[in-house]
């Protein structure tokens, strides 16, 4: 055993071996030297082109797109093996990063718009939210449920005109961060700076702290921190910020499913149909439906609630799943729940739907349920 | 359909003729209490020691209000899910407790009890929480400040509207309602 094992790795030092020995007679000396150690790599950076060269002396705060997109693109030196000069690029970048190349923003900055965004998100109802609420009540049949939607429009106005919360649950923080790969948070972590935005938003706008540092534990951490963040990296080198406040009532009544492939459409439509029957009058209807169908497990889950960010009323553009969620809407308006679940036509106001490629052997289904205060605010900083 | 106006503490006669769907604007003192209150309620009748609160013919509304800005009466204040609060209501509601207020239906254990000792649910407009702010008039902290939004406050409301969503007599206006709009 022991025997083999030697044996395998002497085979390996050999393979490991030979590209070398063959590179070292083509290599140039100067990159020969810096592989050694013997020259700075920031000496002999990779060539750039003219215009990345450039740049950092004109715009120095905030260099243009096109130009970091160029630095990327930048050829490695045409007598290193591919590999090699990949990472002997990478080095040259990290020990000396060209000026202005990474665009900076400033932690505190990032503190400052989530600490505005939570209150603005808590106080003023988004237009589209207000529209469908409007049409909710043209809509709605029941007279106690024409009262509600009544009185969910005149809360709206006392909300935002006397910066009360819509709501008192002002919920979880639920933050999502769309992050440009060429931009660099100065002074503070992301996840510092946002739960400090939070922490601020919530204190000075006198927002309810409903977050508990230990599930089982229960001790209120007295700030609504930690924040649930979603961070994403993108192209580009903005930071897109969206503050989602999410209450407790709605969130608990969200159910995630792992259907057989079997299943197919109808299992999708009964598991969501059933699901808004249960929660009933919990989630405080007219409520959203997010759905997520596909991806993982956790995946899913992440769909149905990035389904929430959608304008409310939005049209998949995907026709198939465009009649999937009027299909569903209707059937779910069928059910007679109608608002605040006293009986009704208009059970939801809208139904979302978002999609992920999926395991053969899988049909993940997950719903996360707003209430009609559905409250998302965005920033691109 | 009829409306009511009543002030608390309620008697046993306000509780027998409210009905399902009936509109109720309530005036007096009211409690707050949610799921933290109630059981450190429930824990010390248990105990046998003495409540923080009265609960003779009572009104709790389980509520946790957003804090208080400079200047107003009170943050916030809409209802909060009833469900979380049946495993508590029934042995306050043996105490004396007649009222309710929250949103979603309750249990049958609750159900049960409202029948045998006389007590009325409330719906109130979830999610109305500024609007329904207007209708206090004053608050005080009386009891586990420590508990944040989930302390007990004495709330004096005028005109506070509310819903008969569930009756003494087992009328439900969840089930009545929804039958009537169901296709």
């Amino acid at each position: 055993m022991a025997k083999a094992k030697r044996k395998a790795r002497a085979l390996k030092k050999v393979k490991a071996k030979r590209p070398r020995a063959k590179k070292r007679t083509a290599a140039p000396r100067a990159a020969r030297a810096a592989r050694k150690g013997k020259t700075r790599p920031k000496a002999k950076a990779p060539r750039r082109p003219k215009a990345a060269r450039k740049a950092p002396a004109k715009a120095k705060p905030r260099p243009a797109r096109a130009k970091v997109r160029t630095r990327v693109a930048a050829p490695p030196e045409p007598s290193i093996h591919p590999t090699r000069a990949l990472v002997r690029h990478e080095t040259a970048v990290v020990l000396a990063p060209p000026r202005g190349s990474v665009r900076e923003i400033s932690a505190s900055k990032i503190t400052e718009t989530v600490a505005r965004l939570s209150m603005e998100a808590n106080y003023d109802l988004e237009a589209d939210v207000r529209k469908a609420l409007e049409k909710g009540a043209a809509e709605e049949e029941s007279g106690i449920g024409r009262e509600i939607f009544n009185q969910l429009l005149e809360n709206a106005d006392i909300a935002c005109s006397e910066k009360l919360p819509i709501c008192q649950d002002t919920g979880l923080a639920i933050i999502f961060v769309d992050l440009g790969q060429d931009a660099h948070v100065m002074g503070a972590s992301l996840e510092d700076a946002i739960n400090a935005g939070v922490r601020r938003g919530y204190g000075e706008g006198y927002l309810r702290k409903s977050v508990l540092g230990d599930p089982l534990r229960r001790v209120n951490t007295k700030d609504n921190t930690p924040a649930v963040i979603h961070t994403r990296i993108v192209p580009g080198d903005a930071l897109k910020l969206w503050v989602v406040p999410k209450g407790g009532g709605s969130e608990n009544m969200s159910k995630i499913v792992m259907l057989k492939p079997a299943d197919g459409v109808e299992g999708v439509k009964s598991f969501v149909v059933e699901s808004v029957r249960v929660a009933s009058a919990n989630p405080c209807p007219p409520i959203i439906v997010g759905i997520g169908i596909g991806g993982s497990f956790e995946q899913c889950a992440m769909l149905a609630k990035r389904s929430l960010l959608r304008e409310v009323g939005s049209v998949h553009a995907d026709p198939f799943y465009a009649d999937l969620e009027n299909a569903l809407l209707g059937e779910i308006n069928n059910l007679g729940i109608g608002p605040m679940g006293l009986g009704g036509r208009v059970t939801a106001l809208a139904v979302h739907i978002e999609t992920a490629p999926c395991h053969i052997a899988s049909l993940p289904v997950a719903v996360n349920i707003n209430c009609h205060a559905a409250r998302h605010k965005k920033a691109e900083l | 359909m009829a409306e009511y106006s009543l002030t608390t503490p309620l008697k046993s006669e306000d509780v027998d003729r409210l009905r399902a769907g009936d509109k109720v604007n309530l005036n007096g003192y009211i409690y707050t209490a949610r799921d933290a209150a109630h059981k450190r309620l429930v824990d010390l009748i248990n105990e046998g020691t003495p409540l923080p609160m009265p609960l003779d013919g009572q009104v709790i509304y389980y509520v946790g209000p957003s804090p208080t800005p400079p200047g107003k009466v009170i943050g916030s204040a809409g209802p909060t899910t009833s469900g979380r609060m049946d495993r508590y209501a029934p042995i306050l509601i043996e105490r004396g407790l007649k009222g309710m207020i929250g949103k979603g239906e309750r249990s049958a254990p609750v159900v049960e009890a409202m029948a045998k000792f006389g007590a009325v649910y409330f719906a109130a407009t979830g999610g109305a929480a500024a609007l329904i702010s207007k209708r206090i008039i004053e608050a005080t902290v009386i009891a586990y400040p420590e508990l944040g939004a989930e302390a007990i406050n004495r709330l004096k409301v005028e005109n506070f509207p509310v819903i008969v969503a569930q009756d003494r007599y087992g009328g439900n206006i969840f089930k009545e309602g929804q039958k009537r709009y169901a296709r």
